[in-house]
């Protein structure tokens, strides 16, 4: 059994429209020290998928500069490794010249690429879902169900507010989808959402993606899933560990934000035995508490450079925290530094962002004060 | 085809470090880590990177499995190159003789193919024992222009400590003219590095020779320096001005650790134009629980801490549980230290259990020695360990 993987790094782009504006969903900083990528992209790797393909559209210089030559996922290799795949126009195809929005119309751009594929499976996986997954054992019951495509879903209970963020899948008791609900607006209780990780036969990827240019189609779901869910056997693997899925940027605060209150979750994502998260090394020295340190309930990346206060805190790699400085509630990037005696809480700080002396800022949980990148204040 | 290189660099690193005791049981010294995140050997590597040599000869001999996995294939050094790059040069087995390397002098002497191989114009011979950011570039071009046929780094030291080293005594222009190997009566301050750049050719002849001399220990201090001098060769100190320490004994490796600490450390490893590389783990970040108090000390990836830390180096991986205190101590990786546990003025080597109400050591303030504990030590609950004590897993 071999896997090919292909990771959309563009899709939910609008979901974080501020983090954003200078960067893909995929490199998305989360969690101190990751890009949104590297969970997908780890996955991968640590269930033995070491041939991938990034397929991107705009924005992508960060997600490049992240990658690089991959070796840090151990993905520069001679056999197999990391491609990435920017937006391809060809001549003839393509008379709009357009871009893509959807995953069926980023396939139908690589059709040659699509075709050339020579594994037997394909895992396809998006940037807004962070989880710790075992690929392997989901393409075993891809093989063993003989599904033509099986999706990753999570059991949720839902309010109005979440189900309306999320793409909802119905299935019997065989795990045998029955319907697809994208983004209901009337739904609340139990239901499993769509954690954007498919495993499908390469044979009927490449059938899909043939078929969607005869016949002009954009959207894999619409499309294809929902016009042939009688004809063909679309299954769900139901994933029990820790999953969050971002979609909006009060979601990417609580999600950073649960790491530090909820060990059970951290441990989920990042203490699974022999899958560990990797992402780009940046050979920092490790972090320097000052005798004027305070710290508690914080995730701390290497690199910082604390003689202030901070609590409950999520701070990226070389951040400065300077003297009587109060930081609370906050996630800041990488590179920022907050000066002596400011005052901080619920903020998001992008990469390089500087805080005078004094300053106080502050948001709310549910609107956390945004600076972007590389923002003095 | 092996392209012609200027200079490489040949790094002695089989010392076994004897007088690191159980910190070295299974582990060559230039592997001991150091610095929360790195090993000994991260220095003289990253100095080779920061000033430009692509080509490290890696003499290795004692206990070399952790070493050899640590410097793999040169990668975080950039040293993994097609022409060039990190070589492990172990002694080996020849067709009619096998040997080990007998003293730093034969070592290099048993790599004579190796360094033909670049033909060199210089050689640069490095020890994996000291912690230092130097740049080998400003000391060749020093030896280039002053004509030598071998440069040797020196560092001024205090002339009460200068019987402890080898003294170099030079005219004002640098030209040694004496070398005294740990002097009682010493008549300068320079301290000899153990840093040498040789013309390649010179350095051959001399080896060569020196190996066909019976009497010899085969020591580049002892043997092939005096001889040069005595020959009348143009050696020449080269001042070398900042921070150096050997870290050979347990309390010299806990000094270089604390001289991390403080908001201008003697030592900084936070200066981004002399990075210092080395291998990584993927480890998520560290988290400081609600009861963690952590002051003057360097925290790494993967620790999660609950407890009080001061003064304290702590690698990656350690867990300090409530009610537990650390202070002044060097701690290695995947430590646990249990609840209630008190552990002060001492070095803790990697994968070691603190069980809970351990007390280890004591204040270095009241006058307390240090107290070190080997890899994979486990200390059952309550047990008190006196300080100056030195434990390893069997005890």
């Amino acid at each position: 059994m071999s896997a090919v993987g292909i990771i959309f790094s563009n899709i939910h782009d609008r979901n974080v429209s501020e983090l954003t504006r200078v960067r893909t969903m995929a490199s998305v900083p989360f969690a101190c020290r990751y890009r949104l990528i590297d969970f997908a992209l780890s996955n991968m790797v640590n269930s033995n998928i070491i041939t991938i393909n990034v397929i991107t559209h705009y924005n992508y210089h960060s997600l490049m500069d992240h990658i690089g030559t991959g070796k840090d996922w151990d993905l520069a290799r001679r056999s197999g490794g990391i491609k990435i795949l920017p937006p391809y126009i060809s001549a003839f195809a393509n008379n709009e010249n357009s871009l893509y929005t959807t995953r069926l119309e980023a396939l139908k751009s690589l059709t040659h690429f699509i075709e050339g594929m020579t594994e037997d499976y394909v895992v396809m996986s998006d940037c807004n879902v962070v989880c710790n997954i075992d690929l392997n054992a989901m393409i075993n019951a891809h093989i063993e169900s003989g599904a033509d495509m099986t999706i990753a879903v999570q059991k949720r209970t839902l309010d109005y507010e979440t189900a309306k963020k999320n793409v909802l899948i119905e299935s019997d008791e065989n795990g045998r989808i029955i319907d697809i609900e994208a983004n209901p607006k009337n739904f609340e209780g139990e239901a499993d959402i769509n954690l954007n990780i498919t495993v499908v036969s390469r044979r009927y990827l490449q059938e899909i993606v043939l078929t969607a240019i005869a016949h002009d189609y954009k959207s894999l779901t619409k499309d294809i899933l929902m016009k042939t869910i009688d004809k063909r056997d679309y299954r769900i693997y139901r994933f029990e560990g820790y999953s969050a899925a971002i979609s909006s940027m009060v979601d990417y605060f609580a999600h950073n934000m649960e790491l530090i209150s909820d060990e059970k979750k951290y441990d989920s994502l990042f203490n699974v035995a022999d899958r560990p998260i990797f992402t780009k090394v940046r050979n920092s020295p490790p972090a320097y508490y000052s005798d004027s340190a305070n710290v508690k309930d914080s995730l701390i990346a290497d690199g910082c450079i604390i003689d202030g206060t901070v609590e409950n805190c999520i701070l990226f790699r070389g951040v400065h925290i300077g003297k009587g400085a109060v930081v609370k509630n906050s996630i800041l990037f990488q590179d920022t530094i907050i000066s002596d005696n400011a005052s901080l809480n619920c903020v998001v700080a992008d990469k390089n962002v500087f805080v005078h002396d004094r300053v106080t800022l502050s948001g709310a949980p549910s609107l956390p004060f945004y600076l972007d990148k590389g923002r003095k204040i | 085809m092996y392209r012609k290189k200027e200079c490489i660099a040949m790094l002695l690193a089989g010392g076994q470090g004897s007088r690191l005791y159980v910190l070295t049981e299974k582990t060559a010294k230039p592997a001991v880590p150091f610095g929360g995140k790195y090993r000994i050997i991260d220095f003289p590597m990253s100095n080779c990177l920061n000033s430009g040599i692509d080509t490290v000869g890696v003499l290795t001999q004692y206990q070399p499995l952790v070493l050899n996995e640590y410097i793999g294939n040169g990668e975080p050094w950039d040293l993994d190159r097609t022409n060039g790059g990190v070589h492990v040069l172990p002694p080996y087995q020849g067709k009619s003789s096998s040997a080990w390397y007998r003293g730093t002098a034969n070592a290099i002497y048993q790599n004579i193919n190796f360094i033909e191989r670049y033909s060199p114009e210089y050689t640069l011979i490095l020890s994996g024992d000291h912690i230092y950011k130097m740049d080998y570039s400003r000391m060749l071009r020093e030896h280039k222009k002053n004509g030598a046929d071998c440069t040797i780094a020196v560092l001024k030291v205090p002339m009460e400590e200068a019987s402890r080293f080898g003294i170099l005594n030079t005219e004002p222009d640098g030209r040694i003219y004496e070398f005294e190997e740990k002097p009682k009566n010493p008549k300068s301050n320079n301290a000899s590095m153990g840093i040498y750049i040789f013309n390649t050719k010179t350095l051959i002849d001399y080896l060569v020779a020196d190996e066909a001399d019976s009497t010899s220990s085969n020591d580049f201090g002892k043997n092939i320096i005096p001889k040069m001098l005595g020959d009348g060769k143009k050696m020449y100190s080269y001042l070398f001005e900042g921070y150096w320490k050997d870290v050979g004994t347990i309390e010299s490796l806990w000094e270089a650790n604390m001289d991390l600490l403080g908001k201008n450390p003697e030592f900084n490893l936070y200066d981004k134009r002399w990075r210092i590389f080395y291998r990584h783990n993927a480890e998520p970040p560290h988290k400081i629980g609600n009861l963690g108090k952590v002051c003057n000390s360097m925290i790494t990836e993967g620790c999660v801490i609950n407890g009080e830390v001061r003064s304290s180096i702590v690698s990656n991986g350690v867990f300090v549980e409530e009610g537990a205190f650390v202070n002044d101590c060097v701690i290695m990786g995947n430590v646990t230290v249990k609840k209630g546990a008190k552990v002060e003025y001492a070095i803790i080597d990697h994968d070691t259990v603190i069980g809970e109400n351990v007390v280890i050591g004591g204040s270095r303030a009241d006058g307390h020695k240090i107290t070190v504990l080997g890899a994979g030590c486990k200390v059952s609950d309550g047990t008190v360990i006196e300080s100056g004590s030195m434990l390893d897993a069997q005890d």
